[in-house]
């Protein structure tokens, strides 16, 4: 049991409601009709699994992931490209997936927070997120790991001042920089 | 989002058919302008044609020119050493703006072509002439905090947003304009366009052109550069003001000035009157100042904006005096 599985289980409920709403309204001017909106098919890899699915051009890679390929754990926090929330890889750089249309993603290497562990393994980033106590409430922290990850592999300079520069992307409401600066700096200092 | 058709293209001559297919096609690069103003309603294609994949990705030191792609990502330029060697106010500038993730996505000619964050541009139940022509303008007698005091008008006082501009203006960079009549080079003093009484036509692009690349000429690569910015807090905004200063020193005296200003003009706002009163004076405090002062001298400042004229006289001042340092 996941809060995901208790919160799908609320949706299926509601939902039902929903439909049965829809029915008696069906003169009403509603979304435009499945058709009638142009669809891209679309394949790339997810966290080196094939993805595939057939969308509407407009879908940004953020939905895409949440809605249609069961990926929520990346976050929809602004979705304007301001808080980071929403931060994935893709071809290997971190990018904002709010401001992808997922349709750009074709033949691409999309990475998200669901493939940061591997084989059971926390990422050593995710390790000291958790000991430097880098989170409150958690619902950045998804970007903020991907985000660190994306940095391990720019140039930057070692201190915490760079990292903060380099981590200004991503905001925290809890503000938990402190513990989020500090895992990030010991993983790279490790790292070299 | 409303519906559009989507189009991956990888040639120049793709593009431009494909955009040819619809009045209303847009291009579409890194898109972190573009999505959000999509998202919006600011924009609403009937077609977007995607253009990432087009073949304009390095960055080449040419004889005359450093050439770089469109489609080269701001990241790439930024980091890239010949461009900090020769040009450090293009990489400084970059630097300067946005988030790593944001600088990631965003390419070369999407960074020159994005819009204003004017507030008022972005929402939808205000005037607005630049979405809207005829609307009217709703910062005029709005909140102006942010907006220009220099090259504004009747019409429209947005600020152009882009560091990178603001740079490629100090180094006399020209933009490689690419369409159906093939390619041109543009200063990019000319390329853009004060709103004047059209404030909706931004640049000199004709319909369905695209940038190609952006040039930095070797001659601009002489003496030191740097990119001074400030702003509302310490990273990942937009400048309150900013300036790009470049000079050689020859003999104690500079010559070959060059400064541009950032986030007080229409568009980036190349400096002459001030270069004018340095060029060929060795550097020092009370020039600076009287440069500054020259300047603004036509700045027009509204309700909340006030405070940029002195502001951008100190930013310009601070960072001659930390060219002369330099130097």
């Amino acid at each position: 049991m996941t809060r995901r599985t208790v919160l799908k289980r609320g949706l299926l409920l509601g939902g039902a409601f929903l439909v049965g709403a829809q029915k008696s309204g069906a003169d009403a001017a509603g979304p435009l009709p499945r058709a009638a909106c142009h669809r891209v098919d679309l394949s790339f890899s997810l966290n080196g699994q094939p993805a595939h699915a057939e969308i509407e051009a407009r879908t940004t890679l953020l939905d895409l992931l949440r809605e249609g390929l069961d990926h929520p754990g990346t976050k929809k926090g602004c979705d304007h490209g301001q808080c980071g929330a929403c931060t994935v890889h893709v071809g290997g750089r971190r990018v904002l997936s709010c401001l992808t249309l997922a349709a750009t993603v074709q033949g691409k290497e999309v990475a998200t927070i669901e493939g940061l562990a591997r084989n059971g393994r926390l990422h050593p980033l995710q390790t000291a997120f958790i000991e430097h106590d880098a989170f409150q409430c958690g619902f950045c922290t998804p970007g903020q790991l991907m985000s660190a990850a994306g940095l391990m592999k720019e140039p930057c300079g070692m201190s915490p001042n760079d990292v903060r520069e380099g981590m200004s992307g991503n905001i925290c409401r809890c503000g938990a920089y402190c513990g989020i600066v500090a895992a990030i700096t010991q993983v790279r200092t490790a790292a070299v | 989002m409303n519906d559009f058709a989507y189009t991956a293209v990888d040639s120049l001559a793709g593009a431009v058919e494909a955009y040819s297919r619809s009045p209303g096609s847009m291009y579409l690069a890194g898109g972190t302008t573009m999505v959000d103003l999509l998202r919006e309603g600011v924009f609403a294609p009937e077609a977007v044609v995607d253009i990432s994949a087009l073949p304009w990705r390095e960055v080449r030191v040419d004889g005359e020119f450093t050439r770089i792609g469109a489609m080269v990502s701001n990241s790439e330029v930024a980091w890239n050493p010949a461009i900090k060697k020769m040009f450090p106010v293009v990489a400084e500038a970059i630097l300067a703006g946005a988030s790593g993730q944001i600088r990631n996505m965003a390419s070369t000619g999407g960074n020159l072509l994005q819009r204003t964050r004017c507030p008022y541009y972005r929402d939808l139940t205000a005037p607005c002439n630049r979405r809207a022509p005829g609307s009217g303008c709703a910062a005029l007698a709005g909140i102006n905090r942010s907006h220009a005091i220099l090259g504004g008008s009747e019409a429209c006082i947005a600020t152009h947003p882009s560091d990178f501009a603001v740079a490629l203006t100090a180094v006399d960079a020209r933009v490689r304009v690419a369409g159906s009549a093939g390619e041109r080079d543009i200063p990019i003093t000319d390329f853009y366009r004060q709103p004047g009484r059209t404030p909706e036509q931004e640049t000199v692009l004709q319909p369905g052109e695209l940038i190609a690349a952006v040039l930095l000429p070797h001659a601009s690569a002489h003496g030191r550069s740097l990119y001074l910015k400030v702003r509302d807090r310490k990273s990942y905004e937009f400048a309150l003001a900013s300036a790009a200063v470049a000079a050689e020193l020859n003999d104690g005296r500079w010559h070959r000035v060059r400064i541009a200003l950032g986030g007080v003009g229409t568009v980036p706002w190349r400096s002459r009157a001030a270069e004018q009163l340095l060029e060929g004076e060795r550097p020092r405090g009370e020039l600076f100042a009287a440069a500054a002062n020259a300047e603004l001298a036509a700045a027009r400042p509204r309700r909340h904006n006030a405070f940029k004229v002195p502001l951008a006289k100190r930013t310009l001042v601070a960072a001659l005096e930390r060219l002369a340092d330099m130097s």
